[in-house]
């Protein structure tokens, strides 16, 4: 049942992905996004984490997914061609094909071939807990740090974006 | 075959690979964006599953974490540029926008 | 009704304003002149459940000390955890009436006097503010409330003194008042700091039963008498207390019966009620210093009052001169009598706020029909025969002076009495005869001023056209005056109009049992466990007596004739002085000119911080400005002009030999960028796929 899911999740993140960065259209990309957040999310929960994967629904889905849209509606036109988000040309199409397959080769062939260390991890009812506590404790400061990039970026953010 | 480490690992390699093709075959500012948040959750899936597998247990997934926040901050200062960039050029397409060279 | 009715109705009865002060302050633009009708049905609300609440705390369940709900806050495990929650005792139940009351008919009395106000929703909802924190003072039953609850009165009591911002010295009362504060709460706050570090709890009882059962703060019981003095601090600053006292009569810019709720009755009474609530925690040192802080507040205030010509200042001053006798008799030990005096001065000083406030807004009406904005409306030598004018106006001004000097058949009489009783006993019974000296000399200076006071506004002929053109004004005035009025007489206390000892209040509120051990607590505040007959009436019950509490008895009669004869004497005077002009009151002045100038300018007190403090910050910073503009300044400079020189010559050397050489490489650089220029293409994409090249590169060279 759990190899199923995983399947079908895994499924849903590939294949929408591709839509992603393969559709003409730039709010079929936006939309697709929204399944490939999703399908992580399935497996992050399938992975035990569940604090991560409500995570990831919720900042990705509900903010930056949301800010991407807006990015599109913002700069485009929606009734001109614009709308299709052409690609680079053909040259440049053929040679990243070339560069990003040798990548996943690569990659695909470096994880199947290592030995990992293989560690089950001991679960526990609910994973807030322990990462509040890891949190408060062994990542006091980089979670102080990260709340003030976070500000940073906000107000960075609203500079940058103001009109002149 | 049982679903194990090796199955999440490729899965993630496979989200990188299309994340990257995004990133470099698109014009649109947006899409590049989009792909690289692809590659953020790619990476954010070995965080997680060796969190699981690899007996990083906790660590793993607060390391995660920090990418998610990470990703927002980014998002919200990318699309500040690009509409920024949208209010310079009057478009977003990464390719014509060759100032640097200069 | 159960404890847990009791309980959730006292937490709505301290809710219900916070509700109305969001209320109004989100929609009462729009409300306009209803807001305050809202604001007022509120306040009304939570009065019926106080009385509710306290009548039934105080008669059913007389025997439960303290009913109260704990819950833990913040929980940080490691056995670290904050409990917060609300508790009711008589003391509290009491407290409640007094603080719904006074601000309900407080919040009546507005609907007239601040109704031309622009800002009149605002108005409402600091009032609402106001009440919700002070209530929150009352119901807390750990200092983390407490401490939360007394910055919260402090800043609403900050916004009504500030609320006529526009005028400088309304803006400057209010800042001082919050600065001044400001130094009484630093040891407030240290004081409940070293009570968390040693108990590990912020909860009343838990600190005391730890104090009884031998825990003293880093086991030295000279630490247990700094937190308890550091913890009057608070009450120093909050209860305008010397030397802190210098902020209460400035507040008097706020509107007048913000004055007569905030800074006589209420908020400046919630120190004296945390010298109550903590009393069993403190020491005999403390007690003593408490004792004379009250009782030279007493007076020096006292001596002020005497000279002033401001209206509200006057009662200002008795104000703080009637807040050292509750804290000195609380010094003293004598805690049923001084907590009394806490409510019955309430009752009459808000009475007799509220009635300057009648005077003041007919004064005002009377200034703006005869189109005058010069004169001073509170200047109590442009008053003079209000007593036709203003009759009813008149009459609980009356009563509530006769209250506040002491004369019999008043509340005022049996709290005041008490309080000199227990002087006295304390003096005899310690040798501190200087404490009963100063609260009596303070009495008889009361009862001075306060005719006085009476006299020259409402007797006599007008001494102005505006004073006789003033006319009593509307019934949102007049009701509260007389409510307040009828509460200073001593039948709601005791059915005995002499001695207070056998009324419901003194049942009602008992000593406290100290938790402090013998070795530092006076021997005779120790509750032993005789059996003696509790008074004339027909049950004996177990009556667990202190010597003191005996001494008071034995000293009744004594500081009654002594209270009641300078009390006397303090009103002849001023009828000699004032009424019949048998001694002259300008002759005296001169008499003792520098006695007089003394206390008209206050003692100097403000002149003497602005010459310490201020000008001492001051002058330090203009040190440091020196230090620093000269000195550092200069040092920087000289290194800079030597370091001037030394660039001059490296200058040259750098224009000829160096940058030859660097021309040289660049030449050779530029050659090889032009060279290698083509691949830059300025476009990001290009840069990555190289990148990503790069890096996987790199990977199969590594692996």
């Amino acid at each position: 049942m759990e190899d199923l899911l995983f399947y079908l999740f895994a499924f849903v993140v590939i294949g929408s992905a591709s839509v992603v960065v393969l559709s003409k259209n730039i709010m079929y990309s936006a939309f697709s996004l929204l399944f490939t957040f999703f399908g992580v999310a399935g497996l992050y929960v399938l992975l035990f984490a569940d604090f991560v994967a409500l995570t990831q629904i919720m900042v990705y889905i509900g903010g930056i997914l949301v800010l991407i849209i807006f990015g599109v509606l913002l700069t485009t036109k929606i009734t001109g061609v614009d709308i299709k988000s052409g690609t680079t040309g053909k040259v440049q199409l053929i040679t990243a094909s070339v560069v990003v397959v040798i990548i996943a080769i690569s990659l695909i062939l470096l994880f199947t071939n290592v030995e990992w260390v293989n560690q089950e991890f001991v679960q526990p009812n609910t994973t807030i807990d322990s990462i509040g506590f890891a949190f408060m404790t062994k990542y006091l400061l980089p979670f102080e740090i990260a709340a003030v990039l976070l500000l940073i970026a906000l107000v960075g953010a609203t500079l940058i974006a103001r009109r002149k | 075959m049982s679903v194990g480490l090796t199955e999440y690992l490729i899965v993630s390699a496979i989200l990188f690979s299309l994340g990257i093709f995004g990133i470099i075959t698109r014009k649109n500012a947006i899409m590049v964006l989009m792909g690289l948040e692809l590659v953020l959750n790619a990476a954010n899936i070995n965080f997680v599953a060796f969190a699981k597998y690899g007996g990083m247990n906790i660590d793993g997934q607060v390391a995660a974490l920090f990418v998610i926040i990470l990703a927002a901050a980014e998002a919200a200062v990318a699309l500040a540029i690009v509409l920024n960039i949208y209010q310079n050029f009057k478009h977003i397409n990464v390719d014509e926008i060759v100032k640097m060279k200069d | 009704m159960t404890q847990d009715t009791i309980l959730l109705l006292s937490a709505a009865i301290a809710l219900l304003p916070l509700l109305g002060f969001a209320f109004l302050i989100f929609f009462g633009k729009r409300l306009g002149r209803a807001s305050g009708f809202i604001g007022t049905a509120i306040l009304g609300i939570s009065l019926l459940l106080s009385i509710l609440v306290a009548f039934s705390k105080i008669s059913n369940f007389a025997d439960i000390q303290l009913i109260q709900a704990k819950f833990n806050w913040i929980d940080l495990g490691n056995n670290f955890f904050i409990r917060v929650g609300i508790g009711i005792d008589n003391i509290a139940a009491i407290m409640l009436i007094v603080v719904t009351l006074i601000s309900f008919l407080v919040h009546l009395f507005s609907l007239e006097y601040m109704a031309d106000d622009k800002k009149f929703t605002r108005y409402y909802a600091y009032l609402g503010l106001f009440s919700f924190s002070m209530l929150g003072i009352v119901l807390a039953n750990n200092f983390l409330f407490m401490f939360v609850f007394w910055e919260l009165v402090g800043i609403s009591s900050y916004l009504l003194i500030g609320f006529w911002y526009e005028k400088d010295s309304a803006a400057n009362a209010g800042k001082k008042a919050f600065l001044v504060n400001r130094i009484g709460d630093l040891g407030f706050l240290i004081g409940i700091m070293i009570m968390f570090f040693t108990y590990g709890t912020f909860m009343y009882d838990e600190i005391f039963s730890d104090i009884s059962s031998g825990i003293l703060p880093f086991d030295s019981g000279s630490m247990l008498t700094a937190a308890g003095i550091l913890i009057f601090c608070g009450a120093i600053g909050k209860s305008a207390q010397f030397p802190l006292h210098v902020w209460l009569p400035d507040a008097m810019e706020g509107p007048t019966p913000v004055s007569a709720l905030i800074h006589a009755a209420t908020m400046v009474a919630a120190g004296v009620y945390l010298v109550a609530r903590v009393f069993p925690m403190l020491t005999a040192n403390a007690l003593l210093t408490i004792a004379y802080f009250g009782a030279i507040t007493a007076f020096i205030a006292a001596t002020i009052a005497i000279t002033q010509v401001d209206f509200k200042k006057v009662l200002a001053y008795s104000t703080v001169s009637q807040l050292g006798y509750m804290v000195m008799g609380l010094g003293v030990g004598a805690f049923s009598s001084g907590f009394m005096h806490l409510v019955t001065h309430a009752w009459f000083k808000a009475a007799l706020f509220l009635a300057s406030g009648s005077v003041i807004h007919a004064m005002h009406l009377s200034m703006s029909k005869l189109n005058d904005h010069h004169s001073d409306p509170q200047n109590i030598n442009n008053m003079g025969g209000l007593r036709k004018k203003m009759p009813i106006t008149y009459v609980t001004f009356l009563i509530a002076t006769i209250a506040i000097a002491g004369v019999p058949l008043t509340s005022g009489f049996l709290s005041k009495d008490g309080i000199l009783a227990g002087t006295l006993a304390y003096a005899n019974l310690t040798g501190n005869w200087l404490i009963p000296l100063m609260g009596f000399a303070a009495a008889g200076m009361t009862a001075f001023y306060m005719f006085r006071l009476t006299i020259i506004a409402f007797h006599g002929e007008p001494k102005t056209e505006i004073a006789s053109n003033t006319k009593e004004t509307n019934k949102y005035i007049l009701i509260p005056l007389i409510v307040l009025a009828t509460l200073s007489i001593w039948i709601f206390y005791s059915p005995n109009p002499i001695d207070a000892s056998n009324g419901w209040f003194h049942k009602a509120v008992p000593q406290p049992h100290t938790s402090v051990s013998e070795t530092y607590q006076w021997d005779f505040l120790i509750h032993n466990e005789t059996t003696i007959e509790a008074g004339t009436s027909t049950h004996t019950s177990q009556h667990y007596g202190t010597a003191f509490e005996e001494e008071i008895h034995s000293q009744h009669y004594i500081a009654m004739a002594l209270s009641l004869l300078i009390a006397g004497l303090g009103i002849f005077f001023a009828f000699c002085v004032y009424q019949f002009k048998i001694l002259n009151a300008d002759n005296l002045a001169n008499q003792f000119r520098k006695l007089y100038k003394g206390s008209y300018s206050k003692w100097y007190f403000d002149e003497i911080y602005q010459a310490t403090f201020i000008n001492g910050s001051v002058g330090l910073a203009k040190v440091l400005a020196f230090f620093d503009n000269k000195i550092i300044d200069g040092i920087v400079n000289l290194s800079s002009l030597i370091t001037r020189g030394f660039s001059y010559f490296i200058g040259h050397f750098d224009n000829i030999v160096i940058d030859g050489f660097v021309n040289l490489i660049a030449n050779i650089t530029g050659f090889f960028g032009a060279a290698v220029r083509k691949v830059q293409t300025g476009s990001v994409q290009t840069y990555i796929v190289l990148a990503i090249i790069g890096m996987f590169l790199l990977f199969y060279v590594i692996i």
